[in-house]
């Protein structure tokens, strides 16, 4: 029996660290917020005057977002692994009785990590998107949403009430929604940004009533009062809490049973698709449950479910990704899978949450890098975005191949890349729990290799396919540099582990947050690379026997039953069709016409008998004085004798 | 004096007031009868007062005097308008009012 390596503090259950009020430098943690939501409002308020520059501005402000989190991070790492949480009030969102709200920012060591993600990384895309829209002339809108996107993704990471997320978790769906209908004169993008929107609303329901729930359970919305509830909440409110929140977490991150959206939201900008879709916007969820950790720690069943759907997406996204011709959805895929990998680490507790955010950092630089790689590639292809047509493509491009290809190393997880030292110890902490989760996290690294490599020989080996005009030739350097500086990070992101680095490596670094606990393994950890490689390798040779010997088909062949279920994402958006859209709408059209003959009916039917009735009674009104009179005498006759024979 | 004389007398005027009113067409012959009744009701009134030896009934009489004759001076001036305009005072030329 053999253990990881120990972090600083070992065996701490989830902390209690308490962060400090935000003093000196830590004041200007709002200013991360400020200037990318200024941006937005500059560029989407300023009109066509701002077409020539707005890009650039768009730009700036998430540099200077990334060069104050750069700065809060040094201040950071220079104070004690207990001082390291910082919060900020702002404002009073809204108080009614005892409910109070605050607009607070909580930077400790989980959301710095975000941060510097979503800003750095962001920056890259946004200089990317700089040549890659280029021709859009639409271009300074585009940078404002992507602004805003940015703002509403460090308002999620950073909020410290569950509301004040939630605000950020709307934002970052509204940009979500706007960015993949980017193209709108598109019908398919109109329908994918619609088609997002509706699924992350399934979600986003989830999260209000987690949020109301835990008002109601605690008599509040703030994060760490909450979690650090937990241990006094009882257990079914715990488990409703926690099945909410992944509901949500789910809806954000495109997780079996809500995946279905994402596939579709490759119909955005390439650049939208590598921000949002692959590094920052779709890993919320796993944040959002890292973030609760001690909520999932104390509902096992809730914590179980999550583990379920980590597996069951990471297998689901994967064979989908074997199949996809389209080069974006397969990249797709594989960014459902992984992020099913870290919903699986998040799933297994503290023994699993340092790797999720891990492998969260190392997907955010590989998968960013490759999609840009396949942008840039598409660029060149004339908007091609079908395998089919590409081929041969490595001596033409010979950067973005170089960098495809890194991604493509880290992806698979060959040391020394990225994906290696991330992946690895989601396998390694899997089997510990669970060896189901960890025989299907291992069958998944498998899957993930063949795919990637279909990916990697269709576009830059075999033979040229290219439809007829079309002429590749490398992208601008304003576009080669952001994937160099990611393949770069892909490279190398897997030395955030190591202990030398500022903060003692990422284990020490998140642990007061997430609490590290060391696992004996069951088998000996050097063991682990080993067959995690040997599976990749197997992976990785079939795909080379499958689609490697022969000339790749411009037609797609029919293909096995298992290909053809997986071109059409195992069935996924039929089964929403089938269970859900087909009831929904025999019930909507049920509900009109119960509405319409029942409750209409009833009113309208009313309303016709008074009105028949008092035609009918109109024609008494003759307008002539005399019978009026006779009808008064009449009645008058009528009472005195009712009141006589009464009498009698 | 035998107090149902004059209520037989009462009664006799309001049914004669009454049939008029029904059957006549020209308004003022129907306002003379309406007057009749309200005199025909008075009489009665009276007579009770008589009968039971209190104030009331003819209290009573005084403000339907003063009620007639406030309703004389605007009927009497309505009748005079349809009849300008009509050039009859035939109520039942005067059907207008009616769906």
């Amino acid at each position: 029996m053999t253990t990881t390596s120990v972090p600083v503090l070992a065996g701490a259950v989830l902390s209690e660290q308490v962060p400090v009020a935000a003093e000196g430098v830590f004041s200007l943690i709002w200013l991360l917020i400020a200037f990318p939501l200024a941006g937005a409002a500059v560029l989407l308020l300023v009109g066509r005057r701002g077409d020539s520059w707005g890009h650039v501005l768009g730009t700036l402000t998430v540099l200077s977002s990334f060069i104050v989190a750069t700065f809060l991070f040094v201040s950071v790492v220079g104070l004690g692994p207990e001082e390291r949480a910082v919060q900020q009030t702002l404002y009073e969102f809204l108080a009614v009785g005892g409910y109070t709200v605050q607009v607070g920012l909580l930077l400790d060591q989980l959301s710095m990590a975000f941060v510097l993600l979503i800003t750095g990384v962001g920056t890259l895309i946004f200089v990317y998107s700089m040549g890659y829209m280029q021709h859009d002339e639409r271009r300074r809108r585009f940078f404002g949403y992507l602004n805003l996107f940015v703002a509403s993704m460090l308002l999620l990471v950073l909020a410290s009430d569950y509301l004040i997320l939630y605000v950020g978790w709307e934002g970052v769906g509204l940009a979500s929604y706007l960015l993949i209908g980017f193209w709108q004169h598109k019908p398919s993008a109109a329908t994918a940004a619609k088609k997002a929107f509706v699924v992350n609303r399934v979600g986003d329901v989830g999260m209000s009533l987690a949020i109301m729930v835990s008002f109601a359970a605690v008599g509040t919305s703030e994060i760490l009062a909450v979690t650090g509830a937990a241990d006094r909440m009882s257990t079914q409110w715990l488990t409703a809490i926690g099945l909410l929140l992944l509901l949500a977490a789910c809806g954000k991150s495109a997780q079996v049973p809500l995946q279905s959206w994402l596939l579709d939201a490759m119909e955005g900008p390439t650049p939208v698709s590598a921000l949002i879709h692959a590094a920052t916007m779709v890993t919320a969820g796993v944040y959002l449950v890292v973030r609760s950790g001690p909520i999932y720690e104390a509902a096992p069943v809730a914590r179980n479910a999550v583990i379920v759907v980590g597996t069951v997406t990471l297998l689901f996204g994967a064979i989908i990704g074997t199949a996809k011709d389209d080069i974006k959805k397969a990249l797709a895929a594989s960014t459902m899978s992984q992020i099913g990998y870290m919903m699986l680490a998040a799933g297994l507790g503290p023994v699993g949450y340092v790797f999720a955010i891990f492998h969260l950092l190392a997907h955010g630089f590989f998968k960013a890098n490759l999609f840009l790689g396949s942008g840039s590639v598409m660029h060149a292809m004339d908007d091609e975005v079908d395998m089919r047509h590409y081929g041969a493509l490595r001596r033409v491009m010979p950067w973005t191949f170089v960098t495809f290809t890194v991604g493509y190393l880290a992806i698979l997880g060959v040391p020394p890349f990225s994906g290696f030292w991330s992946k690895d110890k989601i396998i390694e902490v899997a089997f510990d729990t669970s060896t189901v989760a960890g025989v299907a996290a291992l069958l998944g690294a498998g899957v993930t290799a063949f795919y990637m490599t279909r990916v990697m020989l269709m576009t830059w080996f075999s033979d040229k396919r290219w439809r007829e005009g079309a002429h590749p030739h490398e992208s601008p350097p304003i576009m080669v540099g952001p994937l160099v500086a990611l393949a770069f990070l892909s490279l190398v992101g897997g030395a955030m582990e190591l202990k030398g680095m500022p903060g003692g490596g990422i284990e020490a670094w998140l642990d007061p947050v997430t609490g590290y606990r060391e696992t004996e393994h069951l088998l000996p950890t050097a063991l682990y690379p080993v067959i995690t490689l040997t599976v990749v390798a197997i992976g990785a040779v079939g795909a080379w026997l499958v689609f490697g010997r022969e000339p790749v088909p411009v037609v797609p062949p029919v293909g096995s039953p298992l290909t053809r279920a997986a071109r059409r994402d195992l069935y996924g958006d039929a089964f929403n069709e089938a269970v859900f859209m087909r009831p929904g709408q025999y019930l909507t059209r049920t509900l009109v016409y119960l509405d319409g003959r029942g409750i209409d009916g009833a009113v309208n039917g009313v309303a016709a008998g008074i009105g028949g009735l008092s035609a009918r009674g109109r024609r008494v009104q003759t307008g002539f004085v005399r019978s009026y009179a006779l009808a008064m005498l009449g009645g008058a006759v009528f009472v005195v004798a009712a009141l006589l024979l009464v009498r009698i | 004096m035998n107090p149902s004389n004059y209520l037989v007398l009462s009664a006799l005027l309001f049914s004669i007031g009454a049939v008029g009113v029904l059957v006549r067409r020209n308004a003022l012959v129907v306002f003379m009868c309406v007057e009749l009744m309200l005199n025909a009701s008075n009489l009665a009134f009276v007579t009770f007062a008589r009968t039971t030896g209190t104030l009331d009934g003819q209290v009573t009489a005084f403000f339907v005097m003063v009620v007639a004759a406030a309703e004389v001076v605007v009927g009497l001036a309505i009748i005079m308008l349809i009849y300008r305009s009509r050039r009859s005072a035939s109520v039942d030329d005067a059907s207008l009012l009616r769906l």
